[in-house]
């Protein structure tokens, strides 16, 4: 048991690119899904603000399953979605406001065609 | 992957994107980043921001895993470039390296001006440009009583929302009438003013500092040129940046303010490009030579000059746009302002929801937002397509006029 809690714990994100490519990342808890996407070289998030919620340009489309589990968009990143370069969705989300959690872990995430 | 490719100088933000954008691009050839930052590549915005607030810590700003860089056939080179041969083409390193370019970018940055007074090298005295300066500010501010910012613009407004939240007194010491006086309107700089003070910061505008007094090496006050004697344990300086443009100028390619480029981003040598804060170019959304700091500025140059070196040149002209965060408010700029411009106020100052929208000889120009992303993003996509400008104040100013919905609607006159 203490040996569990003092393991660092690693939450699995699946990306799948617009061209279906297919990219699986173990990233800490309390990692962005954009962070994670973004330092282990994932294609198809720009993220040029860097993590906050200024550039609508880490937008991506969270897999049916999980929309629920992630949670639904706050007021600013709303109205940042309103503004993506790809067409926004019922499950688009800035992969910069979703936060890696042991219930992510398998977390599915689609990017879209483009972001700028 | 053999014979000389690109090399870059400088592993910012604007350095490390010309080689991201160079392999998505499928360029083949050897890439070259010299970084002299002693850390890998990191992003810099959240050093005044996330990072001091100890939101994320060293591996959160690294701009992608070190291990990245090796997988992409791309080498970091931890020296600093001396020389430029033009004749021979290549760089020369601190360490006597030499790297044979086809290609060469200068991503150079910039550093932060010096204050020039008595005391500023006393413990307690900090700058912001590096991670290293953010660890350390960021380890003393734990402990820090009195704060004084020297410079009101966005680096020291951000640092002073952290400290106030820290628990410092601060004092924020500005030589122009008001805050970001160069990138903002009056009406943006009045609201976070005002907001700054309800977190319990003071301001002294009009003012400079004289000296800094310190006790055993370490900093127990600041004495302005207005009579102010100010208590401090902590001060920063941030006035402002000098763009770092030796490297170029030694070379004998055009300087002045920056290195001169033309709307390609090339220097007066063909083969040689300038990116980033370190360049000058014509911009035109000013419709001058400007020299811009900041992220959205070196994304795009990195993004342009990879495209170009891969052989789809386009005139530079993408939107400019910035942020700040400071405390609970979200600054974002649309556009560029000029001194002369004139202001209107849309939505509800009182309540921190407001956006200034600037106008040039009666065309839309700049959109300052507070709080209101939907403006913001609504006048990025209106500057893209060059349908902001059309807007007058006339329009603007009519109750019922919204700038998201004008954005979306059909473009049926472009």
């Amino acid at each position: 048991m203490e040996q569990a809690t003092r393991e660092r714990r690693m939450p699995a994100v699946k990306y799948i690119q617009f061209d279906g490519a297919e990219q699986t990342v173990d990233a800490p808890v309390g990692t962005s899904v954009m962070q994670a996407a973004l330092t282990n070289g994932v294609p198809g998030i720009l993220a040029e603000c860097g993590g906050a919620a200024s550039c609508a340009t880490c937008h991506v489309y969270v897999d049916e399953a999980w929309v629920e589990r992630c949670g639904p968009p706050g007021d600013d990143e709303n109205d940042m979605l309103e503004c993506t370069a790809s067409e926004r969705r019922p499950n688009s989300r800035l992969s910069c406001q979703i936060e890696l959690s042991d219930e992510l872990d398998g977390l599915i995430i689609r990017t879209p065609e483009t972001q700028s | 992957m053999s014979g000389p490719g690109t090399v870059i100088v400088g592993a910012g933000q604007a350095g490390v994107q010309v080689a991201l954008s160079l392999r998505e691009f499928g360029y083949s050839k050897p890439i070259t980043i010299f970084n002299d930052e002693g850390h890998p590549p990191y992003q810099r915005p959240p050093l005044s921001k996330a990072f001091m607030l100890g939101k994320v810590g060293h591996e959160g700003m690294y701009l992608r895993n070190p291990d990245y860089f090796d997988r992409a056939s791309i080498s970091i080179v931890c020296d600093q470039v001396q020389t430029i041969d033009r004749v021979a083409r290549k760089v020369i390193g601190q360490s006597g390296g030499q790297t044979e370019y086809e290609a060469l970018v200068l991503a150079t940055g910039s550093r932060n001006r010096t204050l020039d007074v008595p005391g500023a090298e006393l413990n307690g005295v900090f700058s912001l440009r590096s991670l290293d300066d953010a660890t350390a500010l960021r380890g003393q501010l734990q402990s820090a009583r009195d704060v004084v910012v020297i410079g009101g613009g966005f680096i020291g407004l951000e640092f002073a929302a952290v400290a106030s939240k820290a628990g410092a007194r601060v004092h924020v010491v500005e030589a122009a009438a008001r805050p970001m006086a160069r990138a903002v309107s009056p009406e943006i700089s009045a609201y976070f003013t005002r907001r700054h003070m309800d977190r319990g910061a003071t301001f002294a505008f009009g003012d400079t500092v004289l000296r800094i007094d310190g006790k055993d090496g370490h900093v127990v006050s600041v004495q302005t040129a207005k009579g102010g004697l100010v208590p401090a344990d902590l001060v920063l300086i941030g006035v402002g940046i000098v763009p770092n443009s030796e490297l170029a100028h030694a070379a004998g390619l055009a300087t002045d303010n920056g290195i001169v480029v033309d709307e390609h981003l090339v220097t007066s040598d063909p083969s040689i490009s300038a990116i980033g804060d370190c360049a000058i170019y014509p911009n035109v959304f000013s419709n001058s030579m400007l020299r811009v700091e900041s992220v959205q500025n070196a994304i795009d140059h990195g993004r342009s000059v990879a495209a170009r070196l891969m052989g789809r040149p386009s005139a530079y002209c993408a939107v400019p746009w910035f942020w700040s965060d400071q405390g609970e408010d979200k600054l974002q700029i649309a556009g560029i302002s000029l001194v002369g411009d004139i202001g209107l106020t849309k939505g509800d100052q009182a309540g921190g929801r407001f956006s200034v929208f600037l106008f040039r000889n009666d065309s839309l120009v700049c959109v300052e937002s507070v709080n209101r992303v939907a403006d913001h993003m609504a006048a990025r996509a209106l500057l893209k397509t060059g349908r902001l400008g059309r807007l007058t104040p006339d329009t603007v100013q009519s109750e019922t006029f919204d700038l998201k919905a004008y954005a979306s609607k059909e473009t049926v006159d472009a």
